[in-house]
């Protein structure tokens, strides 16, 4: 569920002369992406995720049953309220089974936790990176004493046990407003992984003819960092970006399973699995629906950035 | 060399005292009066204003914080005259619940997870070198994808998922293995071992296989090197070549990467001690943090800190005496 630093420091360290040979990575990526049977099935399978998000009040009005629809007439109260039928409940009317105790519709609790999995995942990438390559150019770019307090701020926060201490945190903090501190709590501790490989490629980025011949002909600093080196870093980006977001997925579902994420009875997959844990050997479907959205929706992205990084490094793994 | 030890040991304890002074900074502005806490329910002020000067809470921060640091270097005496209570040297406070000695808390509980965490590492750096070393040398053929779709699948189903739908199979289904209770090693070791293959496995699969993947891309860079040529053309057999040439460069970083990994496992054990109802520190560290015990989570905290650091520093001197350059470069 946590980050694994091997992985993202072996992904993020493509060759230089490969990154700026790349004149355009995204156009290139798509084109590669597209003939690849795998990632598109990853593409798809995310598009149907994102799709679910948005939409989630019309599909669930679609399959009849809210996410906090109480339906008392599929359990069976002499049972403990375990749900009638076989497969946990499973019928026409509820398409992937009902809670035990509650009857509350499973298909639309998922629909509804796709919102919380993927407004997380996106709000803490697009912060983690905004921070990591704001950080990281400062860094690479001014050297120095900046450079210093940052690299030491950066050492810190890794030494850091965030796992620990984002449930620490999160359980004292009150619970409105939860999703928004998942993202803050999520990006303080996830962009120094950015920042750190941004800070190298922008120190050896400085150093090229291309860069001299920009400052020797009398271009600002500012000029400098977005249009000479900013877009050689992109395809980097790109490849950090793409394999961080499954490993926010993991974060919330973890954090929200062990019961400091998103607050009941908004829905999310991991609080899903959570609440499954009584019931796993009676009602297994209850853990098997959540747990595997949410390891596919994890596959897909790994996969996905997997194949974003031999596309934008062909040379590479 | 003792110039460069000496600014590592120095760097550890500055960012371990700031790991301290930001977390007791949190619970500082973030908890609830936890002398109302202690009192429970027959309380009266007097007996919270007793409480408060007893634990030193009415203290402006930096004076607390500054008894939290004597406690932990030399102890510390709480209350005054014939009342006060020493708690020595590494005292990390009393618990906010039960009033135990935190430190003994931990101490007690501590031996419980090194059991999974070295148990879940023996097995994954098993598996994972191994596994990608098959990778490696059947590059592209059946094995090699199959493996590697494997790697995938075990990173990305999340380790209580596979807990709750490894423990329906064995134990509820198949019945191979017991349902995982506490039993005591000296009472029946075969029961002890049993019980704890579960947890092993959980914790153990998601390190496993990212490095089978890390070993895999490893060896494979390491065949295509000249020395390994070089074996070929010799007429080394195969295996010879794998396991003379191709493993032992390969393993160096993986090696270093596991020590990092196994100082952090303290956050995974977590959840795995969490699910599987284990009483070590990671269950110690969710159920306190669910009463909102502040002293033990400062606790736990620190020492995954303190784990975390030793365990990069330890992983960096390794480094630095098989390699000198890193020692050159850091301390510039």
């Amino acid at each position: 569920m946590s980050i694994s630093s091997t992985e993202l420091e072996a992904a993020g360290a493509p060759d230089n002369g490969a990154l700026v040979a790349a004149t355009d990575p995204r156009r290139s990526v798509w084109h590669v992406l597209l003939r690849d049977p795998s990632a598109i099935a990853c593409l798809v399978y995310i598009g149907i995720v994102v799709l679910m998000a948005i939409f989630a009040p019309l599909i669930v009005k679609v399959s009849g049953w809210g996410p906090y629809d109480f339906d008392q007439t599929a359990i069976d109260p002499n049972l403990g309220g375990i749900p009638l039928g076989s497969f946990g409940g499973i019928s026409a009317d509820h398409w992937l089974g009902v809670e035990p105790q509650s009857g509350r519709d499973i298909f639309a609790r998922i629909v509804y936790g796709a919102r919380a999995s993927m407004l997380i995942a996106v709000g803490a990438t697009a912060l983690t990176t905004v921070l990591g390559v704001v950080f990281g150019l400062l860094a690479g770019y001014f050297g120095g004493r900046t450079d210093m307090v940052i690299s030491r701020l950066m050492e810190f926060l890794m030494a850091f046990p965030a796992l620990i201490f984002m449930i620490a945190v999160l359980s004292a903090l009150p619970a409105d407003n939860r999703q928004y501190l998942l993202v803050l709590v999520i990006s303080v501790f996830g962009w120094p992984y950015l920042a750190r490989i941004v800070r190298a490629q922008t120190m050896s980025l400085k150093q090229r003819e291309f860069v001299e011949a920009a400052l020797a002909s009398g271009a600002s600093r500012t000029r400098l960092v977005f249009t000479e080196i900013l877009p050689n870093l992109r395809s980097t980006i790109l490849v950090m970006v793409t394999l961080a977001v499954p490993g926010y997925i993991g974060t919330e579902a973890g954090l929200s399973f062990l019961g400091v994420g998103v607050v009941p009875p908004t829905p999310s997959w991991g609080q899903m699995i959570s609440s499954s844990v009584g019931w796993y050997s009676v009602v297994p479907t209850y853990f098997l629906v959540p747990g595997t959205f949410l390891a596919l929706l994890v596959l897909s992205f790994m996969v996905l950035g997997d194949r974003v990084r031999s596309a934008v490094d062909p040379g590479g793994r | 060399m003792t110039r460069y030890l000496v600014n590592r040991v120095l760097g550890m304890l500055l960012v371990l005292f700031l790991v301290a002074l930001f977390t007791y900074m949190v619970f500082f502005l973030l908890s609830p009066d936890p002398a109302v806490q202690i009192c429970g329910k027959t309380c009266t002020p007097e007996r919270i204003d007793q409480i408060r000067a007893n634990l030193g809470l009415d203290d402006p921060f930096p004076v607390q914080f500054l008894h939290f640091l004597e406690g932990l270097f030399l102890g510390r005496d709480y209350g005054t005259g014939a009342s006060a209570v020493h708690c020595s040297a590494p005292c990390l406070g009393y618990s906010f619940q039960s009033a135990q000695v935190v430190t003994d808390m931990i101490v007690q509980r501590l031996p419980v997870t090194a059991v999974v965490a070295i148990g879940a590492a023996v097995l994954w750096l098993l598996a994972g070198v191994i596994g990608g070393l098959l990778s490696a040398v059947r590059e592209g053929r059946f094995t090699d994808r199959f493996i590697t779709a494997l790697t995938l699948g075990g990173m990305s189903v999340p380790n209580y998922v596979l807990a709750l739908a490894l423990q329906y199979v064995f134990v509820v289904q198949l019945q191979w293995l017991p349902f995982p209770q506490a039993v005591p090693f000296a009472d029946d070791p075969g029961q002890w071992f049993l019980n704890f293959i579960l947890p092993w496995t959980v914790l153990a699969i998601g390190y496993a296989s990212s490095y089978t993947r890390l070993t895999r891309a490893n060896v494979i860079d390491t065949l295509s090197e000249n020395f390994v040529r070089t074996a070929r053309a010799k007429g080394l057999r195969p295996h010879l070549v794998w396991r003379r040439h191709a493993l032992r460069p390969a393993l160096t970083p993986i090696v270093t990467i596991a020590g990092m990994d196994f100082a952090g496992l303290l956050g995974g054990a977590l959840i795995t001690e969490t699910v599987f109802g284990i009483n070590g520190v990671g269950k110690l560290a969710a159920d306190s943090i669910t009463k909102n015990d502040q002293p033990v989570i400062m606790a736990v905290t620190l020492l995954a800190a303190f784990f975390v650091v030793v365990g990069n520093m330890v992983v960096d001197l390794l480094y630095s005496a098989i390699d000198p350059r890193v020692r050159a470069g850091a301390t510039t």
